[in-house]
C-alpha cells in the first residue's frame, strides 16, 4: 500500500506536536502519563529462596501506592522476575527486563554475585541499577560505576563503628578477628582495619579465617582463644557465627563479643547458639525492628503490620525481610517522586544521587539517607545494640556519617 | 544422509542464520544459549544416550571449559577463540581421567560418582589457594568480543550479540558434524554395542574399557567447549553459576530431546532454555511446579523424546 499524502502529514503533525510535549515532559522508556516499569530481579527460588519475601512485599507496597494514586498520577507497574541467585540467570533476566520489557531501570537485585554478574551490563546501557540488596563496599564507586546504587550500610561502613566503639570503651584492647575468607570477610576486615587506624597493628593480636566449605570453625576459634585476646570481632555467616558464639562460651573465654550484622538475626543465629550463651552480643542495627518490644507500638510498626495484613496477608510478620522490602522500596517511591515529569534515566539517577535527610520511618531515629554525585551509599549511619538475653537492646547514639 | 534431509538441513541452517536479524538482542543472545546448550547436550548424548553411562555431574566439565576461557582471557589476555581448543583439550583430559576409575562403576554408583563431582566443584572453585585465578566467589567479568574487523570491511556490521551467535553457530556446526562422523563410524557403533550388551561386545574384541573412557573424555569435551562458548556469552563466571541443578538440566534436555539423537541434542536446549522462563511466566508462585507439568506432559506424550516423536511422526507421513 503506497501512503497517500494526508497519512505522511497526519504523522509529522503528530511528530511535531510529540515533540512540544516533550519540553514539558520527559520520558524515557517504560514511561508514559499512566505508567513507570520498573524491573526488578529476585532469587524466588534456588539456595537463596528465604529473600524471595523480599519482592513480595516489594509488590505489595507499589500495589498500596497505585491504590493510593501512584506516583504524580503515575502507576508503579513492576516486572519481577526470578534468578535463583544464579548468575547467568541474573544476566538473561536483565537483558530481558531491558531490552525486551523495557523498563526504565531495575531495582533490588540481590546478592553480590548476581549484582557483578550485570554491573558491566548496566553500566554499559546506562540503566539505572538502583539500591541493590548486598553490602559489598564495590557499589559505591560513581566515577567507574555511574548506574549503580547500593542501599544498606556497606560492610566496611559498619566495621569501622566496632572499631571506634572499641577504640572508645577499651582502648587497650587485644583483639581476634575471625573472618570468611572471601570478599564479604575481606571487606569487613578492611573496614575494620581501617576504623583502628595506626593502631591496628598492635590492638590486633591474632587474626584467623576459615572457608565457607568448612565444617566448624571450633580449631580457629581454639587459636584465637590462646592468643590472649579479651574482645572478639566475629565475621561469620550465621552458621559459623552460632558455632563461634557457643564455642566462645563453652570453652569459657567470654570476650567482649562483636558480631556483624550479617548474622544478627535472632532466630537464624542467636537461638542456634543459645540464647543465654549470647547475652551481651554487639551488633549493629540501622532498621527498627519489628520484633523487638520496644518499637512494638511505634508508629512504623504499627503501620507496618497494618499494611501487611492488608496487601500481604500471606506474608511472615516475624520476617525482617518484610520489613526490610517494605522500607527499601519506600526509598524508590521517593526517587520517583522526586523525579516529577523528568523521568528520564538520567534524571532518575540523578535524584538517587539528590537524596537529602530522606529519613522513612522504618529506619532507626536519627538515621537519615543521604547522597551526592560523589556519594553513592544511601545509609551509612547505624545504632549499636546489646543482646540481653531475649532482644537486640539499641542504645548510645547513632553512629557514622 | 539423502538428498531430503541434506536439503532439509541446509532449509535449517538458512534460517539459523537469518534468525538474529528477525529477533531482538536479547532474543539472540537467548537463541546463543541455545546453540551453547545444544553442543553440551550432545557432548552428555554421547556418554548417556550412546553409551549408556549416565552421568549427574556434566555441570562441572561446563563449569571447567568456562573457567578455562574466562581465565585465560581475564589474567592471560587469550583471544576468547583461542580459549575454545584449551578448553576443549582441558576437559578432555579431565573426562578421561575420571572415566579411568569411573569405569568401574556401574549404572546408579557411576551416577552417584559424578553427582559427586558435581556437587563438590562450585566449592572447590572457592578454594583460596585458587583464588588468584578463580577470583573466589566474586568470580571473572570478562569483555564481550565484537565482531572482526573485516567483516566491517566487507561491508557486514554485526553487533556483539549477533556475533557471539554467529560464532557458536559456527562452532556449533563444526561439533556436530565431527560427533556425528564419530557416532555412525566404528567407535560409535561400539559405543552402542557396549550400551547393549557389554560382554558381546567385549567377546567381539572391542576394547571396552578404552571406548568408555574416550567417551567420557569427548563427552567432557563438548560440554567443556560448551562452557567456555557460554562463559563467552554472558561475560561472567562465579562459581554460584555451575550449582548442581545445571548437571540436572543438562540430563533433563537429553531425556526431553531423544535420546541417542543427534537433532535431540537442539530440540533439548531449546527445552531447557525456553521453558522455565514460560513456567515463570505462567505462575509467579510455583515456576517449578508448572515447569514439573511440562516435563511430565513432554515424558508422556513423548516417551522417546522430541526426536523420537518427530521420527515417528515422519516415518507415518512416509507410509501415506
Amino acid at each position: 500500500m503506497k501512503p497517500s499524502f494526508t497519512k505522511i502529514a497526519t504523522l509529522l503533525a503528530a511528530g511535531l506536536l510529540s515533540t512540544t510535549a516533550l519540553a514539558q515532559k520527559n520520558y524515557g522508556p517504560g514511561v508514559s502519563d499512566k505508567e513507570i516499569l520498573v524491573g526488578h530481579i529476585n532469587p524466588y527460588s534456588g539456595p537463596a529462596s528465604a529473600y524471595g519475601t523480599i519482592g513480595r512485599a516489594i509488590a505489595a507496597y507499589f500495589k498500596k501506592v497505585n491504590e493510593e494514586g501512584g506516583v504524580n498520577g503515575r502507576q508503579i507497574n513492576m516486572v519481577s522476575y526470578d534468578d535463583g541467585y544464579s548468575p547467568p540467570k541474573t544476566v538473561e533476566m536483565a537483558r530481558k527486563l531491558v531490552e525486551q520489557d523495557k523498563v526504565l531501570l531495575i531495582f533490588q537485585p540481590l546478592g553480590t554475585p548476581p549484582n557483578t554478574a550485570i554491573h558491566k551490563y548496566m553500566n554499559a546501557k546506562k540503566v539505572p541499577q538502583l539500591f541493590v540488596a548486598t553490602g559489598a563496599t564495590k557499589w559505591n564507586d560513581p566515577k567507574k560505576f555511574p548506574w549503580t546504587m547500593g542501599w544498606q550500610p556497606n560492610y566496611q561502613t559498619e566495621a569501622r563503628i566496632y572499631a571506634a566503639h572499641i577504640l572508645k570503651n577499651k582502648p587497650n584492647a587485644k583483639i581476634a578477628v575471625l573472618y570468611q575468607n572471601d570478599d564479604y570477610g575481606k571487606d569487613y576486615l578492611e573496614g575494620f582495619k581501617a576504623g583502628l587506624g595506626a593502631k591496628a597493628k598492635t590492638m590486633i593480636v591474632k587474626e584467623a579465617s576459615y572457608e565457607v566449605t568448612d565444617p566448624t570453625v571450633d580449631s580457629q576459634m581454639a587459636q584465637l582463644q590462646a592468643s590472649g585476646a579479651d574482645t572478639f570481632f566475629n565475621i561469620t555467616t550465621p552458621k559459623f557465627a552460632a558455632q563461634a558464639i557457643r564455642k566462645a562460651w563453652d570453652s569459657g573465654w567470654k570476650p567482649v563479643h562483636y558480631l556483624n550484622n550479617v548474622s544478627a538475626s535472632i532466630g537464624t543465629t542467636l537461638r542456634p547458639a543459645g540464647l543465654d550463651k549470647s547475652v551481651g552480643l554487639f551488633t549493629t542495627q540501622y532498621l527498627k525492628d519489628q520484633n523487638d518490644k520496644q518499637w512494638a507500638s511505634d508508629p512504623a510498626v504499627v503501620e507496618w503490620t497494618a499494611f501487611m495484613k492488608k496487601y500481604y496477608p500471606e506474608g511472615n510478620l516475624v520476617a525482617t525481610e518484610n520489613f526490610y522490602g517494605w522500607c527499601v522500596a519506600q526509598t524508590m517511591v521517593q526517587v520517583i517522586k522526586q523525579a516529577g515529569n523528568n523521568l528520564t534515566r538520567e534524571n532518575i539517577m540523578k535524584q538517587a544521587a539528590s537524596l537529602k535527610d530522606f529519613a522513612p520511618s522504618c529506619l532507626l531515629p536519627g538515621i537519615k539517607i543521604n547522597t551526592s554525585a560523589s556519594d553513592f551509599a544511601p545509609i551509612e549511619s547505624v545504632r549499636l545494640a546489646k543482646f540481653d538475653g531475649k532482644d537486640w537492646v539499641g542504645f548510645g547514639e547513632v553512629m557514622g556519617k | 544422509m539423502n538428498r531430503r534431509q541434506l536439503s532439509l538441513l541446509a532449509i535449517v541452517l538458512a534460517a539459523a542464520c537469518v534468525l538474529p536479524f528477525l529477533v531482538s538482542e536479547y532474543r539472540t543472545f537467548q537463541f546463543t544459549l541455545v546453540l551453547v546448550y545444544a553442543i553440551a547436550l550432545l557432548g552428555l548424548n554421547m556418554l548417556t544416550g550412546y553409551n549408556g553411562q549416565i552421568s549427574l555431574g556434566h555441570g562441572a566439565f561446563y563449569a571447567i571449559g568456562a573457567y578455562c576461557a574466562a581465565i585465560l582471557m581475564d589474567k592471560y589476555g587469550v583471544p576468547y577463540w583461542a580459549t575454545l581448543p584449551v578448553a576443549g583439550a582441558v576437559c578432555l583430559f579431565a573426562g578421561f581421567l575420571f572415566g579411568l576409575p569411573a569405569l568401574r562403576l556401574e549404572g546408579l554408583y557411576l551416577a552417584l560418582a559424578t553427582f559427586a563431582l558435581g556437587v563438590s566443584l562450585p566449592q572447590l572453585l572457592k578454594y583460596h589457594h585458587l583464588e588468584q585465578w578463580t577470583g573466589g566467589v566474586q568470580g571473572i567479568t570478562i569483555t564481550k568480543p565484537d565482531a572482526p574487523a573485516f567483516l566491517a570491511e566487507l561491508g557486514i556490521t554485526l553487533n556483539q550479540d549477533q556475533w557471539v551467535y554467529f560464532f557458536t553457530l559456527a562452532v556449533m556446526v563444526v561439533m556436530f558434524v565431527f560427533g556425528w562422523n564419530l557416532l555412525r563410524g566404528r567407535i560409535g557403533r561400539a559405543m552402542v554395542a557396549i550400551r547393549d550388551n557389554h560382554v558381546a561386545t567385549e567377546a567381539m574384541g572391542v576394547n571396552n574399557a578404552m571406548v568408555k573412557s574416550l567417551t567420557f573424555g569427548v563427552s567432557a569435551m563438548y560440554t567443556g567447549v560448551a562452557g567456555a562458548l557460554g562463559a563467552i556469552a554472558i561475560q561472567f563466571v562465579a562459581p554460584d553459576s555451575f550449582n548442581i541443578f545445571l548437571s540436572l538440566t543438562f540430563l533433563i534436555g537429553i531425556v526431553i530431546g531423544g535420546l541417542a539423537s543427534i537433532p535431540g541434542a537442539i530440540y533439548g536446549a531449546l527445552f531447557i532454555q525456553f521453558v522455565p522462563n514460560i513456567a515463570d511466566d505462567i505462575s509467579k508462585a510455583a515456576p517449578w511446579a508448572i515447569f514439573g507439568l511440562f516435563l511430565l506432559a513432554f515424558v508422556y506424550a513423548m516417551p522417546a523424546g522430541v526426536a523420537g516423536a518427530i521420527r515417528m511422526a515422519l516415518a507415518r507421513l512416509q507410509r501415506k
